[in-house]
């Protein structure tokens, strides 16, 4: 069957936004024809100010170059205005006569600069300010002549006016209105604007109505007239009064048009088989002819192109930013207020900041601000959801970077993330998803959101940013997490009551430590069991009983479980070194178990992926090397740089005191991963930095920095020592890990122990006290002395149920009932 | 029709573990709760295909090794507010022996499958028109038919 074809006329932003859309929903339905009357594909209309005042290049503010066109099979008709439509053959023709034939078409034309019709309009350096050809003339204008008029005092006219004074002309403003921006902003904002803008040397006339504009004997204007007979020299005259919606074409077709193309909600027009996007639509009788709202247009017809029908366009409060450097401005919904809307103000003119926001019936209806804008998306949200500002009102003026003081950076980004934002990337989450539940389930609390949309139910980093969301959806509804939060729902007691009930009590297993606490379920839960295992084990060494059945399967399988329910192995290679004897069997094991994929770790080891739960054993015979731990919560790699046995910069040599940290520690479990590195100078190629110990050779000695982290949130470790001998080294190193053992909680790295518990609390212990430190590493070594390799065990037969699978034998079969 | 196997001995199974049954197209996990009973499932998680059998063992619960769903051993189905389920099997211990009905599961996975929330009860399924049986090996939910086709 042949591909229905759909014909776009305008290639601005709306009508290029919406094709985006379309292809996105579906790639291949449509065969697409583009008319654009300008000779540039699609490009960001709005970032034209930039280029103007010489910040961006035009190439830079490209949106789909030519490629893109070829790439999605778009033909492409570029300085090809389209001139003429025909309803009824359904075909439309351009003014360089290409033709073509539609089933559906897209009407983006956009909206065109008013001009006044004053004298002197047609004269030479007379234009507006719309498209990429008027930015090069005036570009072009600005470099042969002195003297420039802006007429209006709009968005686009102070645009234009900081544009062409950066670029070295003399700017006059001439405004009819009594204050700039009357549409966006209020009087006293638009003081400090002007304010702003003439001490950048910009000269403004307000109130001042243009009468004519004089031209030379070249017929290029010289002068603009105002109706007070003062006369301003301008080789430039930029025309900037507004626009109006370019319904030329839709007109000539006699489709209805009134201010604009009407359109329904679905961004259909009266034409069922014409949709129409962008500035020269009028929905529910407004025309918008500003970016956020288009987006929003172009989005529901590519949705309704697609077959989607799902889409619907409500109309939009605009929303309005001044892209002018170093201004800060924004405006949104009715600022103006009225008798019944109240005002919160913020002025501060001295230091250029002003700010309003109008409330009307407990929401917030409108805001200006000015000279700081950041909160403008929060207030801007606020808005568009009338949301219900009652509760937040003794703070609202201070923005949402005093709500809630959970997590870290990024959480101020929770307003103005869009919902279709990403909040949680390991469980792909939008914002969207986590407000819905929230708001459909009536969520209160961090958990809940948690369970209902595993958002932040991983690595956790996105925590801050959805406690910020629930504050702000939630309201004041939102409790924040209590202090001391119970291990899990199992129990009401913290990890810390439960360690110290453990030390206390001398509690040596899972069941007694259930027991004794009264566990409000039979068997705890995958969370509980795992930490009550380790608080025992790390409590009582040697005494307390292991739970196989409490630990998690990759601590059971002693490999690492994959998505496809087979296992990783990575044995240990002490300080990330090996030899030929060793990569030879790890060749061998590779070929004889046929294990898919073979990769080398960011911890200096080789890790053996997809291997089969039965073939563990074997493949840990064979290999005949130590468990590398690195499925467990446990000291997993010493990453070292070579050192000064080979590096020329080397002090130390790293690898030996990496080879010796490893044989000290290995087999030591821990409340979480524990990961170290040691770097023969202090170039630091080994990474010390971001490990939850640090060892860095320097010429006298050795650094020690403790409570990094790589991972979910990069944290840079913190200096703890600086020591002289290698034994030294171990013995820090080792102690301040006893101590992590011993008061850690279970799932906690040592960044968020030290964080706890203070840096200062464990070099008291460590590092300024001899006594205890050598009783901390008395005790690790006590615990850890007898730990086996897991791996040599089950080769030898330990847990051999774990690794095998039942059969059902024919012999076995036999018919009951 | 019913097809008891034996699969093992009580004992075979840790406490608050699991053993794997693997047959034709599938694998049944076999769980043992703290005290003794025995319950058998699709060894799938009904979120990412998880084994089952890896997870850790609570209550009459286990909890998928791989995203923590949590799925109840007596009737094969996610703890809300995740919603799923996976299939189940009969299974009975006599004389400290594990016996295990191997074609009791096919209906209720196919049918849960189709209508996954809220998760059929037994009796529900029984009701439903039977499903057309797809051709062995090909569909990964494939029934299990007759004891010789296991290795």
């Amino acid at each position: 069957m042949q591909k229905q074809r759909l014909v776009v006329v305008g290639n601005g932003m709306a009508g290029g936004r919406t094709l985006e859309e379309l292809l996105k929903y579906a790639p291949d339905l449509y065969d697409i024809t583009v008319f654009g009357a300008e000779p540039l594909p699609n490009y960001n209309r709005i970032l034209l100010s930039p280029v103007l005042s010489g910040e961006q290049r035009l190439s830079e503010i490209i949106l789909n170059d030519l490629l893109w066109y070829e790439r999605h099979g778009i033909r492409l008709h570029l300085n090809s205005k389209v001139v003429k439509l025909d309803r009824t053959a359904r075909r439309v023709a351009s003014e360089d006569g290409t033709v073509a034939d539609y089933d559906r078409l897209l009407l983006a034309t956009g909206s065109k600069p008013v001009i006044l019709p004053l004298p002197g309009k047609e004269l030479e350096g007379v234009i507006t300010y719309r498209d990429a050809q008027d930015t090069r003339r005036m570009i072009e204008a600005a470099a042969r002549f002195s003297h420039a008029v802006v007429i209006g005092g709009g968005l686009l006219g102070l645009e234009a006016a900081n544009g062409l004074k950066a670029r070295g002309m003399k700017v006059t403003v001439v405004h009819l209105m009594p204050w700039l921006m009357e549409r966006q902003l209020d009087r006293t904002a638009a003081l400090l604007l002007k304010q702003s803008l003439e001490a950048r040397g910009i000269r403004f006339l307000l109130e001042a109505k243009t009468q004519a504009i004089l031209g030379d004997a070249q017929g290029r204007a010289c002068a603009v007239e105002l109706a007070d007979g003062q006369q301003l020299p301008a080789q430039l005259v930029v025309m900037a009064v507004g626009i109006r919606p370019n319904t030329e074409l839709a007109e000539s077709a006699h489709l209805h048009c009134n201010r604009g193309i009407v359109v329904n909600d679905t961004m259909q027009t009266f034409d069922p088989r014409i949709y129409a996007v962008g500035e020269c639509v009028s929905h529910r009788g407004v025309a918008y002819g500003l970016v956020a709202p288009l987006f929003e247009m172009a989005k529901v017809a590519a949705n309704h192109l697609a077959q989607y029908g799902i889409g619907r366009y409500g109309g939009s409060v605009p929303s309005t930013r001044l892209k002018v450097t170093g201004i800060d401005l924004f405006s949104a919904g009715d600022f103006q207020g009225g008798a019944d809307a109240e005002e919160i103000v913020l002025s501060d003119p001295g230091a250029g900041v002003y700010k309003k926001l109008v409330i009307k019936d407990d929401k917030l209806v409108g805001s200006v601000m000015y000279g700081d804008a950041a909160d403008g998306a929060w207030y801007f949200k606020l808005l568009r959801d009338g949301t219900n500002v009652a509760q937040l009102r003794p703070q609202l003026m201070f923005g949402d970077r005093n709500l809630g003081n959970g997590g870290h950076q990024g959480r101020e980004r929770a307003a103005s993330m869009t919902d279709a934002m990403e909040v949680c990337g390991c469980n792909g989450v939008c914002k969207g998803t986590i407000v819905k539940a929230i708001k459909e389930q009536g969520l209160f609390t961090l958990e809940d959101v948690r369970k209902y949309t595993k958002a932040s139910s991983s690595c956790g980093s996105c925590t801050g940013l959805v406690e910020q969301i629930l504050a702000i959806t939630a309201g004041g509804d939102y409790s924040p997490a209590p202090k001391a939060k119970p291990l899990c729902a199992c129990t009401e007691h913290s990890h810390g009551e439960v360690r110290r009930t453990i030390r206390e009590q001398h509690l040596l297993s899972v069941d007694a430590a259930m027991k004794l606490m009264a566990w409000r379920t039979v068997n705890g839960c995958a969370k509980c069991r795992p930490a009550l295992n380790y608080y025992v084990l790390s409590t009582w060494p040697r005494e307390a009983k292991d739970d196989p059945q409490s630990r998690f399967i990759n601590e059971r399988a002693h490999a690492n479980i994959q998505k496809n329910g087979t296992y990783s192995v990575v044995p240990r290679m002490w300080g990330g070194s090996t030899s030929a004897a060793e990569l030879h069997r790890i060749a061998d094991v590779v070929e004889k178990y046929q294990i898919p994929t073979v990769k080398i770790t960011g911890g200096q080891r080789i890790d053996l992926l997809g291997v089969r739960k039965e073939d563990l054993p074997g493949v840990w015979r064979d290999l005949d090397m130590p468990s590398g731990h690195a499925y467990a919560k446990a000291l997993r790699t010493v990453k070292t740089c070579v050192g000064s046995e080979w590096c020329r910069f080397g002090v130390q040599d790293s690898t030996r005191m990496g080879i010796e940290l490893e044989h000290a520690l290995w087999r030591m479990y821990a409340p979480h991963k524990v990961k170290l590195a040691v770097s023969g100078c202090p170039r630091n190629c080994a990474e010390a930095g971001i490990k939850d110990v640090g060892v860095i050779a320097v010429d006298s000695g050795w650094e020690i920095y403790v409570a990094g982290n790589g991972g979910t949130k990069t944290e840079v470790a913190q200096f703890f020592a600086k020591v002289e001998s290698r034994e030294e080294v171990l013995e820090y190193a080792g102690a301040f890990l006893q101590l992590y053992r011993e008061e850690g909680y279970y799932l906690e790295r040592t960044v968020h122990f030290v964080a706890r518990v203070g840096l200062e609390y464990c070099k008291a212990k460590v590092v300024a006290d001899r006594v205890q430190r050598e009783a901390l590493y008395e005790r690790l070594q006590f615990a850890i002395s007898e730990e086996p390799d897991p791996w040599k065990e089950r080769t030898a037969g330990v847990a051999r149920h774990e690794f095998e699978s039942l059969r059902v034998t024919p012999e076995a079969e036999g018919a009951r009932q | 029709m019913s097809q008891w196997s034996r699969i093992c001995a009580l004992c075979d199974i840790p406490p608050l573990g699991a053993r794997t049954v693997k047959v034709v197209g599938t694998t049944i996990a076999v769980f043992r709760t703290a005290d003794d009973r025995i319950f058998a499932l699709r060894d799938r998680c009904p979120h990412k295909g998880g084994p089952l059998s890896q997870g850790i063992v609570h209550g009459e619960q286990v909890t998928c090794p791989l995203h923590g769903w949590v799925i109840g051993l007596r009737d094969g189905v996610a703890e809300a507010p995740d919603t799923g389920c996976t299939g189940r099997y009969d299974v009975r211990v006599i004389n400290g022996d594990v016996w295990l009905d191997l074609t009791r599961s096919v209906r209720s996975t196919a049918a849960a499958v189709k209508s996954s929330p809220p998760c059929p009860t037994q009796a529900a399924v029984v009701s439903r028109p039977p499903i057309a049986e797809p051709p062995l090996g090909q569909f990964w939910d494939t029934p299990l038919v007759t004891l010789r086709d296991i290795k």
